[in-house]
């Protein structure tokens, strides 16, 4: 039953499994594997065909009723039964908040190493598996390998692109499964009470700091955001502090990857920069000549953001024209 | 509820720690430590439950390769009734398995317990593993990035934001459960506390007096490399006269790098 260097993707988010079939098809390619994808719900055989054509050559698929939402002994039992028969040489796992404690479960009762939040992965030149993460709050990305097997990593959304469908020649195999008895019960659940925009998603994001005297003049940075297609955030302070954002960019925050990120009023401690890392252009907008932000920043402009991002807005308005 | 038992590390203080600019090394000896804030907040919430329920002892367990009674003494005048430290210099390169399987082990030897608290992830690696890993050696419930808790009779109730939705979810005990930042803010122990700690016991064990298996504490991951990231962005200043040029200068520079839609 081996398929001895197997690369495996799991992810209960199907957004997320996309993400991490692209990135193990590069993975599974370099290492001269197959590549497989673990479905675990109910009625979810549509789903595993619909990932054929993402890259997978076999797809595991466990239908039944008692999957039918996410439970945490029940998912892992199933996965670790696979594991334990199929035995991959790498498993990928989406880093959710249940897909994270799912991997670090996994890697105990496998008695292996499990590298979380990998922003990049990639395969080295002696052929090992490396994983890069952010660590030290900021302060340095760690490129870490496995001395056992499998390999467990996880991955973040959007951490990488998702693939273009293709004609698929793969297969999806049925398995049978029972739920390993639950030791916890879900007894309420609320859809979170934030706006339905991802900023994760954001092409564009205009993000303020301290230097934002009060929260009605976000009005200012909304009214850019307009022009630009984008989104607002903010740094930790504005949402922890002071409570005028319920969330906020950076490592304890949300990771983001936009086009562009225009930091206003934000000093630039290094763990809001860690949250920026992957932002193709960064701007940083700041009457703090010395504030560290400019020193990774592409565009520096230093001045008072309440003159800047008005004439700012008339600019783009007027040269998109 | 007899006992709650709190994981708590001792990090490196983030915000202190200095790069050297020609390697991009971090200078980590010389910086200072301190108490990993998640597992603050989860020492606060088992202090907040003792207070609550009479009779509810607190003990905290640490795993360190370096010295950390400044830290513990800090735990204990917060509340925490005993702190208990297994400190050996050989543990520096133990990864997070091996972590908890000391944990484990301590928590074993220290007796029975109604509920492990943990941070949901530490300030300095910021894995966010030893928590789930723990749960699942000691076969325990597990709750995990719980922002309320309660205790109701011989189940925890916690509430954790997923990506979507927020879950209420109830375990039995004894159970872990791994807490985020925003379940409390911890109280910063006053002068009176910080004297009664000081009669306070900080026990201290080896491997030997646990009998932990070294070998199963051998890592499982090899660092590759740990170094500063680098920085590769233009650093360009607009300047100009006055808003409207410097605005203008700036438009023109993002629409010629693609970043904005016409």
């Amino acid at each position: 039953m081996s398929e001895g260097k197997g690369v495996w993707v799991f992810s209960e988010n199907a957004d997320l499994m996309l993400e991490m079939l692209g990135k193990g098809r590069e993975i599974a390619d370099k290492l001269g594997s197959k590549l497989a994808a673990v479905v675990v719900g109910s009625n979810v055989a549509d789903r595993a065909n619909e990932l054929l054509k993402y890259g997978a050559d076999k797809v595991y698929l466990v239908d039944n009723a008692v999957f039918g939402r996410f439970q945490a002994e029940a998912y892992l039992g199933v996965l670790y039964n696979l594991v334990v028969n199929y035995k991959p040489e790498t498993v990928l796992i989406g880093s959710t908040k249940n897909g994270k404690p799912l991997a670090a479960r996994l890697a105990t009762r496998l008695e292996v190493g499990c590298v979380p939040d990998c922003s990049r992965l990639g395969v080295d030149e002696k052929g090992r598996l490396v994983g890069e993460r952010i660590t030290y709050g900021g302060n340095a990305v760690a490129k870490l390998t496995f001395k056992t097997k499998p390999q467990i990593v996880t991955v973040p959304s959007r951490a990488f692109e998702k693939p273009q469908p293709k004609d698929g020649s793969g297969q999806v195999i049925k398995l049978d499964a029972k739920a390993e008895q639950a030791k916890t019960e879900v007894v309420e659940t609320k859809p979170l009470e934030t706006s339905n925009v991802r900023i994760e998603d954001a092409e564009v994001i205009v993000s303020c700091g301290r230097g934002l005297g009060k929260k009605e003049d976000r009005v200012l940075l909304d009214e850019l955001a307009m022009v630009l297609c984008g989104q607002v955030g903010c740094s930790r302070p504005l949402a922890e502090d002071r409570k005028w954002f319920s969330e906020w960019v950076g490592l304890s925050g949300h990771k983001v990857k936009p086009k562009l990120y225009i930091a206003c009023g934000i000093s630039g401690v290094i763990q809001h920069v860690a949250g920026i890392r992957d932002a193709k252009v960064v701007v940083a907008i700041n009457k703090d000549e010395q504030a560290p932000i400019f020193e990774v920043a592409d565009y520096g402009v230093v001045g008072n953001l309440y003159e800047i991002l008005p004439a700012l807005k008339e600019a783009l308005k007027k040269q998109l024209q | 509820m007899k006992r709650i038992i709190v994981c708590l590390k001792q990090a490196v203080d983030v915000t202190q720690l200095k790069v050297d600019p020609a390697t991009r090394q971090l200078i980590t000896a010389s910086t200072p430590r301190k108490m990993s804030d998640f597992d603050k907040n989860a020492l606060e919430e088992a202090v907040r439950v003792k207070e609550k329920n009479a009779g509810v002892e607190v003990v905290t367990v640490t795993v360190t390769s370096e010295e950390a009674k400044t830290v513990l003494r800090e735990a204990l005048a917060m509340g925490a009734d005993k702190a208990y430290v297994v400190f050996e210099p050989s543990l520096q390169d133990v990864d997070t398995l091996g972590t908890a399987h000391i944990l484990v082990e301590t928590i074993k030897k220290i007796g029975e317990y109604d509920l492990v608290l943990c941070g949901e992830s530490s300030l300095d690696s910021f894995s966010g593993l030893v928590g789930s890993r723990v749960g699942e050696l000691l076969s325990l419930p597990q709750v995990t990035s719980v922002r309320k808790l309660s205790v109701e009779g011989d189940a925890v109730v916690g509430e954790r934001t997923l990506e979507e939705s927020v879950e209420t979810v109830k375990a039995k005990l004894p159970a872990l459960v791994t807490v985020t930042r925003e379940i409390n803010q911890p109280r910063i122990p006053s002068l009176m506390m910080i004297m009664k700690a000081s009669k306070k016991e900080i026990v201290t064990w080896t491997l030997a007096d646990l009998g932990v298996d070294k070998e199963k504490l051998a890592s499982k991951i090899e660092v590759v490399e740990v170094l500063a990231p680098k920085t590769e962005r233009k650093r360009i200043r607009i300047t100009g006269e006055n808003a409207a040029e410097i605005a203008d200068k700036l438009a023109k520079a993002l629409i010629q790098e693609g970043v904005v839609k016409r």
